[in-house]
């Protein structure tokens, strides 16, 4: 007998008839390392979704507390709580946090905590890639923070329109922190998109089959794909944008053949699909919960997943509803119109599937499920308006006034923020095996929904009264003050409900009633391993027979024969996720750490000198080639897994 | 507060020309459709809350999968006939619209007033063309127009980009730096109505504003003939010393008087500056005290603004205040 022979026969293989040995050494093996090395070497998806969530979390809390700044400063007329410069620095850092540092990322965060517990996955693709976004993004938040707190906050508006954000208008280094931020942003969200793409396509469990996907799973291999060609648009947009203020480049300058309007088409380009990156993972949300609480699948799974498709290639054909007023074409811009009341029929084709489905169903009122109805009616109210901003001519009218803050609050609150409370609510059990309070939920739920609509539905009055967007403040007579009031006091309920969000979890973090594995029973294949979730996920990798694999027949069926002591992960087919090849994955490491500290110094140096591009991309590709060097031991190791007879 | 308190000159429900009520024609029946699809939408939420609630709840996920099966031909039309009826209304929707946007590229233009207007850091200048061999002369802040005839303006930056907007009149025009635009409307109610700039163009972006007088052909050509003229001489010796002091200081240096030698172009043309309701674009009223404020102290009235402060003695002051009071 071989030293390698023996050394197989020692080896444990994980499989549904495993006993507790094979789950402590599966445990032990995709466990992040202990101690402050493991804080940073972290891989396990989970680990850095965690952190991944709670950061965007925290963006989120201070994009809330500048629009209460901007709220009690606009409560009345021609009040002077902040001045000028701090309302437009206010403004652009919520716009910018909101968006780049909380809507999108959040997303693609509980998107890779849940995925793989979804697809019945040890892990995403790319593990330590998944880790360097991670740190890409937070540092590059915590630029745009640092640079505001150090008085160096941008102030021209989230969307940076030039000729007022070039180097002329907007002196000093604000914007040029703001375009280093899209890059770091979109850098994390474009590694996050391929982490995403690849674990859906190529690590379902066998037999989920594309018709058997859960329809958040889809919802993010739409929403990710989406960013792939969305993102590249914004960073081609600042990246030029920073040329021009600290190279001297002319690509928005008229004066020298530069145009103005092309910053806006690279913008709305990347922009108003960025609106369906915050909105479609919530449809998959959506989707989720209303099957579980209504105690049936959604109806219609083929119509849901073809109107996903249908809003991901529309959202590209409507940016210049953004640019109606500018002076392009009026036969192009009736092409845009058309296009932007067309994306509304699929996300109608949803809303009739969910009612469908609510209706036929047996309706359980969990908290989770009280946001999700909320959505129905704060997201409708949203998409109706923006049918209306989608038609050229009411657009040049309410355009740039408080409508438009109305209309895209209402969309991305109630498309985006209220189904993910419902989802915390919901996965929080998952989460942390603790249930979050109930009636503190309810509380939250209705303080947010009261507040929401006492906050944001005058605006749509102040529009159409003129009261234009991006103003510190305003004259008296207007007949504004009264709307102006009120809407100041629906923000405070509104950050009173996400106060009360942050206790109840505070509070049900050690003292929340046990969950167990599946507290709703639901059907997706997450709810049938313990809770929280153990480093490995899955004892054995399941086999997936249908839509809802924790509602089909029992005994559920997995496949076996994966090492327990060394990360295998098993690799699947795109179209029918069939079993392909068992696949090496690495080991928990500092370099992802090490690379994005490179990689940020080289992003900032160069916001002061063009020649940091040069050589700061030393350290960056020294820390990479650290990152991929082959270890002896791990190449001893796939080699033995391989000669496995 | 109700709308009948707000202010009706600066309004898109109060339309004043025929541009600005074909729009609200469209939005009136837009606004009709959707509340019709809101209230549907509501109904059916409100009636699968109703039924579960009464219903039995169990909460066998098999049973509501079986309940869901048999009730499946009946909710495929439902769906299916909602989705009709949506994409039909929003087929209904496109074609209006279209009408909407043709209707507003129509408006005859044949005896149209040209103006031309340009909108800079945080003010706006309107251009008027010559007329019975009288000279063209500009105006900031304060247009006037006549009623019943249509009105051509050609819009240009001079820095950043500003927009167009006079709600009770036309929907919004950007004024792009390098790509001037035109907007056409014509005023059919005379009336004094707001302007304001709706593009965030800086710090100073909310006193950005300027007014529309629309007026009787006659009480116009009046109008345009005096701001065509010269400005007035002083008629006392305060003012006199005022002229003087603002020709022979920074003053004279960015505004133009027209009849002097000031003929500085970064500011506004002051030569009828008495006849305007507003200082700074709307920020405040054109009083005698607000003005000495104004030109002893901008950044008070109006942080951000890029008028300098004016060096001079208590005395010179009040005289080029007396002055500009007297021009108008």
């Amino acid at each position: 007998m071989t030293e390698a022979a023996s050394v197989s026969r020692e080896r444990l293989y994980d499989g549904p008839d495993a006993g507790a040995a094979t789950h402590s050494a599966l445990a032990q093996t995709w466990s992040d390392p202990p101690g402050w090395r493991g804080w940073f070497a972290a891989i396990n998806h989970k680990t850095i979704a965690g952190r991944f969530i709670a950061a965007t979390f925290l963006f989120f809390v201070l994009g809330g507390l500048l629009a209460l700044a901007m709220r009690w400063q606009l409560a009345s007329p021609r009040t002077r709580a902040v001045g000028p410069d701090m309302y437009a620095q206010l403004f652009t850092m919520h716009g910018t946090t909101m968006m780049f540092l909380f809507a999108v990322p959040v997303m693609q965060a509980v998107a890779t905590y849940l995925v793989p517990l979804m697809i019945g996955a040890r892990s995403v693709a790319f593990p330590r890639m998944n880790a360097f976004a991670f740190w890409i993004f937070v540092m590059g938040g915590a630029f745009l923070f640092i640079g505001f707190v150090a008085g160096a906050g941008p102030n021209t508006g989230w969307f940076s329109y030039v000729p007022l954000a070039s180097a002329d208008y907007a002196p000093g280094k604000g914007v040029d922190i703001w375009a280093q931020m899209i890059t770091f942003t979109e850098l994390a969200g474009l590694l996050e998109a391929i982490v995403l793409i690849t674990t859906i396509l190529k690590m379902r469990a066998p037999g989920m089959s594309l018709s058997r996907m859960p329809l958040f799973v889809w919802a993010t291999l739409v929403t990710q794909c989406m960013v792939l060609f969305a993102m590249p648009s914004v960073m081609l947009g600042s990246t030029s944008l920073i040329l021009d203020r600290l190279v001297g480049t002319h690509f928005y300058n008229p004066a020298r053949g530069g145009d103005v309007l092309l910053w806006q088409h690279l913008f709305w380009f990347f922009g108003h699909p960025e609106v369906y990156l915050i909105f479609i993972p919530p449809l998959g949300f959506i989707s989720t919960i209303i099957a579980t609480f209504a105690r049936r699948p959604v109806f219609g799974y083929t119509a849901m997943v073809l109107s996903l498709i249908a809003i991901a290639f529309l959202a590209f054909g409507l940016w210049v509803h953004h640019m109606f007023a500018t002076n392009l074409p009026e036969i192009g811009k009736a092409f845009f119109t058309a296009a932007s009341l067309a994306i509304a029929l699929p996300s109608g084709v949803q809303i009739f599937c969910w009612l469908a489905t609510l209706i036929t169903g047996r309706l359980q009122f969990r908290t989770p499920l009280l946001f999700v109805l909320a959505f129905f009616f704060i997201l409708v109210l949203g998409g109706l308006s923006g049918v209306m901003l989608g038609s050229v001519s009411l657009d040049l009218q309410v355009h740039d006034t408080y409508f438009v803050v109305a209309h895209l609050h209402y969309v991305l609150l109630g498309g985006a923020v209220f189904p993910l409370f419902g989802a915390f609510f919901y996965w929080f059990p998952k989460f942390r095996g603790r249930m979050l309070s109930e009636r503190l939920g309810r509380w939250q739920f209705w303080l947010f929904f009261v507040g929401f609509n006492v906050t944001f539905f005058p605006m749509h009055w102040l529009g159409l009264q003129g009261m234009p967007r991006r103003v510190w403040t305003y004259p008296e007579g207007m007949g504004w003050d009264g709307m102006n009031l009120l809407s100041t006091v629906g923000a405070f309920a509104i950050a009173a409900s996400v106060l009360l969000f942050i206790v109840n979890v505070a509070r049900s973090w050690r003292h929340g009633a046990i969950a167990g594995a599946d507290p709703w029973h639901a059907g997706t294949l997450e709810w049938t391993i313990a809770s929280p979730p153990p480093p490995h996920n899955f004892d054995a990798m399941p086999v997936v027979q249908g839509r809802e694999p924790a509602w089909g027949a029992r005994p559920r069926r997995a496949v076996s024969g994966l090492a327990a002591d060394a990360r295998e992960v098993l690799t699947t087919s795109v179209r029918d996720a069939d079993p392909l090849t068992r696949s090496l994955f690495p080991s928990p490491s500092l370099w992802p750490f090490i690379s994005a500290l490179a990689t940020t110094a080289l992003f900032v140096a160069s916001v002061f000198t063009p020649w940091a591009v040069v050589w700061g991309a030393v350290p960056v590709a020294l820390a990479v080639i650290a990152w991929f060097w082959p270890g002896r031991a791990e190449t001893e190791q796939a080699l033995a897994l391989e000669t496995k007879p | 507060m109700s709308a009948a308190q707000a202010a009706d000159n600066y309004s898109v429900l109060k339309p004043a020309g025929v541009q600005a009520a074909t729009i609200l024609t469209l939005w009136h029946i837009t606004l009709g459709v959707c509340s019709i699809v809101f209230a549907g939408v509501l109904a059916a939420l409100l009636f699968a809350v109703h039924r579960s609630r009464r219903g039995v709840r169990d909460n066998h996920a098999a049973e509501g999968k079986a309940a869901a099966m048999q009730a499946r031909p009946a909710t495929r039309r439902w769906v299916a006939g909602a989705s009709i009826a949506s994409a039909l209304a929003l087929t209904g929707l496109v074609v209006i619209d279209f009408m909407t946007d043709r209707a507003l590229s129509r408006l005859p233009v044949a005896d149209a007033l040209h103006i031309e207007m340009t909108g800079s850091q945080w003010w706006w200048e309107a251009r008027y063309p010559g007329r019975d061999g009288q000279p063209g002369f500009a105006v900031s802040n304060d247009l006037h127009i006549p009623v019943g005839r249509p009105v051509v303006v050609t819009l240009q930056a001079a820095d950043v980009i500003h927009t167009f907007w006079v709600p009770n009149l036309h929907g919004k025009k950007d004024m792009l730096p390098g790509r001037p635009t035109t907007i056409e409307f014509r005023a059919d109610e005379a009336g004094t109505y707001r302007g304001q700039c709706a593009e965030f163009c800086g710090v100073q972006h909310a006193f950005m504003a300027f007014g529309v007088t629309a007026e009787t052909p006659e009480q116009f050509d009046q109008w345009q003939a005096h701001q065509a003229a010269p400005a007035a001489n002083p008629s006392d010796d305060t003012a006199t010393r005022g002229r003087d002091v603002f020709l022979a200081s920074s003053c004279a240096g960015c505004h133009t008087v027209r009849g002097t030698s000031a003929t500085g172009n970064l500011g506004p043309d002051l030569t009828h500056f008495a006849s305007r309701p507003t200082i700074a674009a709307g920020t405040v009223p054109n009083e005698r005290s607000v003005l000495m404020q104004w030109v002893r102290d901008p950044q008070s009235l109006k942080t951000g603004t890029t008028m300098p402060p004016a060096a001079l003695p208590e005395s010179d002051l009040q005289a080029v205040v007396h002055y500009l009071a007297s021009l108008k």
